[in-house]
């Protein structure tokens, strides 16, 4: 039903090359395996230096922007607009001493760093970049691409874990325990934003779903995104969910013992973390690399991930941190019931669409869509009206000050 | 039910520790997040000021009690002189008495913004309301270096007045700060005061009855957000404070949320009050003639006024001498540390940092 799009690079294709490379060379079809393994690690490699890079510019970024909010000036020394100041962090941070505290567990405290930044740079397998030169660019279209960002974003809590435990620190302990706790309780509703998007796009394949958006899924259903980004939030632990590091209360968090090259590796791991989410996100929601012809999808697709990270920063820079119980609760008494009655509406309507004929090749109909759209966006605000004044407010409504009778002195009448 | 048997953990908060504001140390014991027993331990900024003002002359001391609240050296400034100049009867002319009351304000809305920020910084804000209120408090610094070429040390006052007059151009940046600051407190009020997650943070955390701050000897802001109406200007007052209108702002709980607002709404009382004094002020002297070195007469006394932490009073014994046999500061820092066992005990690790950060401390007073 759809033709294979030409390759930009993949798995396979490189698999390909190799094989013919290594039958130029002479030897037989018996290392085939060789083949396999030269792509993966030059799959690997471009992952990883892309990524680091990208992330090395979005410290930069930040950086800049969050001085911007606070009337800073922010890095501005090294290089043109202070651009070489990750890469005179990371030559710094790489020169420090290395330590392991004694009591620390050796291997955990130092598998962690590995364990934290090897599922975020996996995330990147699955995304589909949307084209560049009028080829499709991505590395692996799995049909499984969604269920794989699921599982593997949810070894995070281990890697957490992990760096806390290892550490043998009273407040890498407490950090990594709120982690624990926290990292699990927001897969669910990550979980179930997710499910409404799959319902809409029957199929679990990344290039589906952003194939199946003739209308963004943030118009069709704000609430599955609003629960989506605030899960996602969650997950890599950034204002208003930074318990973890909680740098006002537990000094560092889980990595209040780490230094040197395993600091920058968490470091990395972190700051790539909104990088990721964005490129998830503008998957899922804002139409992957749809947009105006007159740019290629892949600009097209960094500008939406630009808009998400901005974002992002936003709250960042201007938010307070929630206590951990509200956090908790935020998760499962909120969230966790927008979700499922996001899940309950898409349902429904998808349903009705059936009923109507509005299916098509699995996807809604453009028309569909909007109506959907118009209708769950008076259901959201309706919920957000409800939620602010009806749960809300009325806790806050504070009484007006009386004098306490017992130290008045008299100074009543002035 | 069975539960998992747990163990209280002990953790040392501080003395390095980014929201303790200073070196203050913090025995916690930890059941999981909540907290079951806390020890302050402090004393590690002690750096004898009491003992060693035994052998300066009185000016000398005046850059003594700089250093005891760093963030508001003036209000410990015209405390001291006062002490001084009440023990030796001392008159000081007008013209000194409201330029004191003018800087002794600005020096309170500045460690109200201090202390606002810091708040806002340990919930966990990233330090941008703390960025914005430090940058209206460098205007205020900005002014005390007008009146005496320091910012943070100053060491204005003397006793009999202050040490010089003011130079022209203060009066006009006074008018310029004055008519943007309620701008500016506004401004901060919409970053700050309706958002959801600060009050979720701050209401009902902390209470402090009025009973409970009372019994404890708690002063300043933390007493009237406890819905105490009680406030030394207006009680037992000193300098001009008589001849100026203002209001004593107070809270309904005493929480967190309260000791916030009450410095907030109180920064702009500290406004009007500037603003009567800058029309009442006239020309004249702004300093009595004094001997270079004052030798009070025998005998004792105390006295305070309202610092922006507190009732911050001193306790000067004279023999008669060049220097003073016993100077005796209440600091309102370290009083008001008094209920933070009560106040924190079954609150949540988060919780005791921001009750921290409200009560306002300074270790260099705390401590001195």
């Amino acid at each position: 039903m759809n033709p294979t799009p030409a390759l930009f690079i993949s798995f396979k294709s490189l698999q390909e090359n190799f094989v013919t490379l290594i039958e130029l060379i002479g030897f037989g079809e018996s290392f085939g395996w060789l083949a396999t393994l030269l792509a993966g690690i030059s799959i690997s490699f471009l992952i990883i230096n892309v990524m680091v890079v990208a992330t090395a510019f979005y410290t930069w970024f930040e950086r800049r922007m969050i001085a911007r909010f606070q009337v800073r000036r922010g890095p501005n020394r090294n290089g043109p607009f202070g651009m070489l100041q990750p890469f005179a962090d990371v030559l710094k941070l790489i020169m420090k001493e290395d330590t392991i505290p004694d009591e620390a567990d050796k291997p955990v405290f130092t598998l962690a760093p590995i364990a934290l930044l090897a599922p975020t740079l996996m995330i990147m397998i699955v995304i589909p970049f949307g084209t560049f030169l009028n080829k499709e660019a991505f590395l692996s279209n799995l049909n499984i691409g969604i269920l794989f960002i699921v599982g593997v974003t949810s070894v995070n809590s281990i890697a957490i874990f992990m760096a806390g435990w290892g550490s043998r620190n009273k407040y890498a302990i407490l950090g990594s325990m709120r982690g624990a706790a926290m990292l699990i309780s927001y897969e669910i509703p990550m979980a179930l934003g997710i499910t409404s998007v799959l319902i809409l796009s029957g199929s679990l394949a990344m290039t589906e779903i952003v194939r199946s958006q003739s209308v963004w899924f943030i118009l069709v259903m704000p609430m599955g995104f609003f629960v989506f980004m605030a899960a996602s939030t969650a997950e890599m632990s950034r204002t208003p969910f930074d318990q973890i590091e909680a740098e006002s209360e537990l000094g560092s968090g889980y990595n209040t013992e780490y230094s040197g090259i395993k600091f920058a590796v968490l470091f990395l791991a972190e700051f790539m973390a909104p990088i990721v989410t964005a490129a998830v996100v503008t998957t899922l929601f804002l139409g992957g690399s749809h947009g105006f012809d007159f740019l290629p999808g892949g600009i097209w697709f960094a500008l939406k991930m630009f808009i998400v990270i901005f974002g992002l920063l936003w709250l960042r820079s201007t938010w307070p941190r929630l206590r951990i119980d509200q956090i908790m609760g935020f998760a499962w008494k909120t969230l966790f019931g927008l979700g499922l009655f996001n899940i309950f509406l898409v349902a429904v309507e998808f349903t009705l669409a059936r009923e109507f004929n509005q299916v098509n090749n699995g996807s809604l109909t453009t028309e569909y869509m909007l109506i959907m759209a118009a209708v769950n966006w008076i259901i959201t605000v309706a919920v957000i009206l409800i939620m602010a004044n009806v749960v809300g407010r009325k806790k806050y409504t504070r009484p007006e000050p009386t004098p306490s009778p017992l130290a008045n002195m008299g100074l009543g009448e002035n | 039910m069975a539960t998992i048997r747990t163990e209280p953990v002990t953790i040392n908060l501080g003395p390095q520790h980014p929201s303790t504001h200073g070196v203050f140390r913090l025995r916690v014991t930890f059941d999981g997040e909540e907290i079951v027993d806390l020890e302050p331990v402090f004393g590690y900024l002690h750096r004898g000021t009491e003992k060693l003002a035994e052998s300066r002359n009185y000016v000398q001391i005046v850059t003594l009690t700089d250093r005891m609240d760093y963030v508001a050296s003036m209000s410990n400034n015209l405390a001291y002189v006062r002490t001084v100049e009440k023990l030796s009867n001392i008159k000081v002319p007008e013209r000194a008495q409201y330029i004191r009351v003018i800087s002794v304000e600005l020096q309170r809305i500045a460690s109200h913004l201090m202390a606002t920020g810091f708040l806002l910084n340990d919930l966990g804000a990233l330090a941008t309301p703390l960025v914005y209120c430090f940058r209206e408090r460098e205007r205020i610094l900005d002014l005390f270096e007008m009146l005496c070429g320091a910012r943070i040390t100053l060491s204005y006052m003397r006793p009999g007045g202050v040490f010089q007059d003011t130079p022209e151009e203060f009066w006009d940046s006074l008018n310029t700060l004055i008519s943007d600051f309620p701008n500016y407190l506004d401004e901060l009020e919409s970053l700050i005061t309706t958002n959801e997650i600060v009050l979720a943070r701050t209401i009902g955390v902390g209470l402090l009855s009025d009973a409970q701050a009372i019994d404890s000897g708690v002063t300043g802001p933390i007493l009237r957000a406890s819905s105490v109406k009680w406030d030394l200007r207006k009680a037992n007052p000193y300098e001009i404070y008589d001849r100026v209108n203002f209001d004593i702002p107070i809270g309904s709980s005493g929480d967190t949320y309260d000791r916030y607002y009450v410095r907030l709404q109180e920064m702009r009382e500290s406004i009007k009050i500037i603003s009567q004094c800058i029309e009442q002020i006239e020309p004249g002297p702004v300093r009595t003639e004094t001997p270079f070195f004052i030798r009070p007469p025998i005998g004792e006394t105390y006295s305070s006024i309202e610092g922006p932490k507190g009732e911050l009073g001193f306790y000067m014994v004279s023999d008669g001498g060049i220097s003073p046999y016993r100077c005796k500061v209440r600091a309102p820092s370290f009083i008001n540390l008094t209920p933070l066992r009560d106040m924190i005990t079954g609150w949540k690790m988060g919780d005791l940092i921001i009750i921290l950060g409200s009560i306002d401390i300074v270790l260099g007073e705390v401590d001195r």
